[in-house]
């Protein structure tokens, strides 16, 4: 009873600190932001500026590591599983390692692979996915059909598939989750063109003999572009977490280099001793899955024209 | 008001209503204060350009307002309950059951995935006035009643197996539905061709009549109220100008407004000197037969288009006239025939036609919020053909957007860094004049490009599009299916009908005696601003004058 209480008071002190800290990172970029972004961020919800809060400080996490990690990434500090210290801010992990300088390492390793790995999904399918809504024909044929047959298979065993034959490494790992995540990011841009090239704009750009290149850019992409961003959002989430799921497996980001997944497995053993440290990482995917979700959220509201 | 509907109770009171559209910033009234009262079985007009309030007005008097929209003050009254403090079952009670809604587009109004019938029962069975199979038997009874080829078949279809007229008068019959006290139509007409829209007005007349249902008509086609009212109000900005009953608002309007409303179709273009014998046509289509895939559309059309002068190709939907102007564009190329551009042909597909070529043959389109990107600033919409075409750039480019701008009369400093989401109907398609404009083109397509826009702001664009006809000595071709536009404008009339070119020649010989039997029905069809125009042209059709034997094609 009492213990429920608390994790009920905990819960509601943590989302009351979520939203002050929301309001006070809205409030503060306001203040900086140029003025047609200041409008924008004034209609932001809380949730979506506390998620904003959230990535803003991953970034800065990921950027300024080696400086705020007390120790190396790959440096045997002390005994096995040592309990918390001043010393040492999470304790040490399987191998004598600090666990907090691991963990800030992981967010810079997982975030960035992540973020690359997403770029390269959407780079890949948005433009082959408005080639082939703008032109159609044989190519918009071909290309769905080749989609349709990667689709078929299911991604994490196809992943598993693929990285056995081309053997794992960090670029190997990044071009088979681009691989495959930019066949529903191709979907995805080609559903959405498809309603747009109908429009009269894009006949009346035809009809003054703009190219395809130009077309696709000037002229579609910005249409285009808030489910895409929203998708980018979201796919980012599943590329982090299907990073973390073969990391975990032993197929992705390979030791002694920190990613959060593999910090899971490597740590699991102390869950049955009432620890909570092998969380940590997992808290860590989660906490920036919720944010970016909710900035996502947001955009998809306003790119849905809906008010209130 | 006609004597008997004055002596009836009292239905609707509406009084110093006002009602706030949805906060940008802050909120803004769209309705300011309106009075409106209305009798058991009378229609009342509400007219006003776009904006005006109109059709918020309308459905406040259901005691609903859009998303985002409240009601700051004032009062509704209907039938002795107060809509604005009743509870909201009891609302819910009144709406469909003793008022009904019918919107200006069924084809989007109907859930295209049941059946006319089932969406007709929804009503009665909901609010337990009928069962099924009763509302079934009263659907094709009121589908007779509504003069529906069919009636006791064609509720068993689905919406888009009915054309568009068919498709409103269904939906009039199901308003009518749980015979309410009060419809409020909402520009029920405005989408349909005039010969349809003549079918329509009539069956939803005699119904309101025959069931003695109170109505509020909105729209802004005055010619159309004139039929339909027995008091017509006017609406500017969400105030009324005036009221007064139908007669005496037609022949005596008091205030400023009012009469400039009158006097909208007053624009007509002067005669034009002869042709030199030997002149040269801008654009000819010479014997032009083009299809969509296995179905044909045009049938051996010829015919051209010469310097300073304005061609209207009339007809009605599906006849074929834009068709026309995709062949002549190169979207559709013909499968035989040619287009020749000042005697040379031009190549049919407008991938293998030069970039000069391209811009001597622009277009404006009619929807302008779909013919401007929507992402992209008025510097560029405008700038772009500039830039792409003449090769200007830089100061030069933005000195010749402003000089544009100018010319289709908007202030460059205002206008030239907003999008379009930030114009208004009539200023989007001024920009699209303007970016047609911006290619120095010999020819302008102009594809039913007033009939989106209220009449006070369509006979600016055509006074615009006259004016800069004779400063750039353009050649025209106007797609229309409204007369009055092309009474405006036209030099030479070409009318279709099902992909054929029916009748030919200079305006005034087409607007006067004697014509094809096919013109004389669109002729008729025009809505005139007298209130008996409606039962004269019945009386005549039904005696075979009037282009009452010919059908027009219901598609």
């Amino acid at each position: 009873m009492v213990a429920t209480l608390r994790f009920t008071l905990w819960l509601a002190v943590a989302v009351v600190a979520a939203a002050v800290l929301g309001w006070l990172f809205r409030a503060v970029l306001t203040r900086i932001a140029p003025a047609n972004a200041a409008r924008l961020l004034r209609s932001a919800p809380l949730s979506a500026s506390f998620g904003m809060a959230v990535i803003v400080f991953y970034l800065l996490v990921a950027i300024l590591a080696p400086t705020i990690a007390p120790f190396g990434e790959r440096e045997v500090v002390g005994a096995q599983f040592m309990p918390a210290s001043s010393e040492f801010l999470l304790g040490t992990d399987n191998l004598g390692r600090d666990m907090f300088s691991r963990l800030v390492f992981g967010v810079r390793n997982t975030v960035s692979i992540a973020f690359i790995t997403t770029a390269l999904a959407f780079a890949v399918g948005a433009v082959l996915g408005l080639l082939a809504a703008t032109v159609s024909g044989w190519i918009d044929q071909l290309l769905s059909r080749v989609v349709d047959v990667l689709m078929a298979i299911p991604a994490l065993i196809f992943q598993l598939l693929l990285l056995t034959i081309v053997g794992t490494s960090i670029i190997n790992m990044i071009l088979v989750i681009a691989l495959i995540d930019s066949t529903r990011v191709f979907r995805l841009a080609r559903a959405v063109a498809m309603n747009i090239v109908v429009m009269d704009y894009i006949e009346a750009a035809k009809l003054r003999g703009e190219g395809l290149w130009r077309l696709i850019i000037r002229e579609i992409m910005p249409n285009a572009a808030a489910p895409l961003v929203a998708e980018f959002g979201l796919r980012f989430c599943f590329v982090f977490l299907s990073i973390s799921a073969l990391s975990f497996l032993g197929l992705g980001i390979q030791p002694p280099t920190a990613d959060l997944g593999s910090m899971v497995r490597d740590n699991a053993t102390l869950i049955t001793f009432g620890e909570v440290t092998p969380l940590l990482p997992a808290g860590a995917i989660a906490l920036l899955t919720v944010a970016v979700n909710f900035v996502v959220d947001w955009m998809l509201h306003r790119a849905s024209g809906l008010k209130e | 008001m006609t004597e008997a509907a004055s002596n009836k109770p009292v239905l609707l009171t509406i009084r110093g209503l006002r009602i706030e559209g949805p906060p940008d910033e802050k909120w803004n009234e769209i309705v300011k204060g309106v009075d409106l009262s209305l009798h058991r079985g009378e229609v009342l007009g509400l007219i006003g350009e776009s904006g005006a309030g109109k059709s918020t007005l309308g459905l406040a008097a259901m005691g609903f307002t859009r998303d985002g929209c409240r009601i700051s003050g004032g009062s509704i009254d209907f039938d002795g309950i107060d809509l604005l403090t009743a509870p909201e079952p009891v609302r819910r009670g009144l709406r469909g059951k003793r008022i009904a809604y019918v919107a200006q587009s069924a084809a989007a109004s109907f859930n295209p995935a049941h059946r006319l019938i089932d969406q007709y029962s929804e009503g009665p069975v909901q609010h337990g006035v009928m069962s099924k199979a009763e509302a079934q038997r009263d659907a094709m009874e009121l589908y007779r009643r509504m003069r529906l080829p069919n009636p006791d078949e064609i509720g068993f279809r689905y919406p888009h197996q009915v054309s568009g007229g068919q498709l409103q008068r269904a939906m009039t019959a199901m308003a009518m539905a749980c015979r309410p006290d009060l419809i409020i139509f909402d520009e029920p007409t405005t989408a349909l061709d005039v010969t349809t829209q003549i079918e329509v007005l009539s069956a939803i007349r005699d119904i309101v009549a025959q069931f003695d249902t109170a109505a509020i008509y909105i729209t802004h086609d005055l010619a159309v109220v004139a039929q339909m009212a027995d008091r017509i109000k006017v609406l500017l900005h969400g105030e009324e100008v005036e009221e007064a009953d139908t007669r005496t608002m037609l022949s005596a309007p008091r205030e400023d407004y009012t009469k400039s409303l009158w006097a909208v179709r007053s624009f007509e273009r002067g005669a034009q000197p002869a042709l030199p014998a030997a002149d040269v046509p801008v654009v000819e289509m010479r014997n032009i037969v083009a299809a969509y895939g296995p179905v044909p559309v045009l049938h051996d059309v010829s015919f051209e288009i010469h310097r300073r002068r304005t061609v209207a190709v009339v007809g009605e939907s599906g006849s074929g006239k834009s068709t026309a102007a995709r062949v002549i564009t190169g979207l559709l190329p013909p499968s035989s025939g040619s287009v020749l551009f000042e005697g040379q042909p031009l190549p049919a597909d407008y991938r293998q036609r030069s970039k000069d070529q391209l811009r001597q043959a622009q277009m404006i389109y009619q929807m302008a919020d779909t013919a401007l990107n929507p992402k992209h600033r008025i510097r560029e919409i405008i700038g772009r053909p500039v830039h792409f075409y003449l090769g200007k750039s830089g100061k030069a480019l933005t000195e010749r957007v402003r000089e544009l701008l100018h010319l289709i009369e908007l202030e460059p400093d205002k206008f030239i860094d907003r999008l379009p989401s930030e114009l208004s109907g009539g200023q989007k398609q001024r920009i699209g004049i303007a970016r047609a404009l911006a290619a120095e083109p010999r020819f302008i397509i102009c594809d039913e490009v007033t009939s989106a826009l209220d009449q006070l702001v369509a006979e600016g664009i055509l006074r615009l599009l006259d004016r800069l006809q004779t400063e750039f000595d353009l050649a025209y071709m106007f797609i229309t299916h409204d007369l009055a536009t092309v009474k405006a404008i036209a030099d030479e009339v070409v009318v279709m009908k099902d992909g054929r070119v029916v009748e030919q020649g200079p305006k005034a010989e087409m607007f006067a005696p004697p014509h094809d039997p096919y013109t004389e029905l669109l002729l008729s069809s025009v809505p005139e601003m007298d209130p008996d125009w409606l039962d004269r042209l019945l009386a005549e059709r039904a005696a075979g004058r009037a282009g009452g034997t010919v059908q027009a094609s219901e598609r």
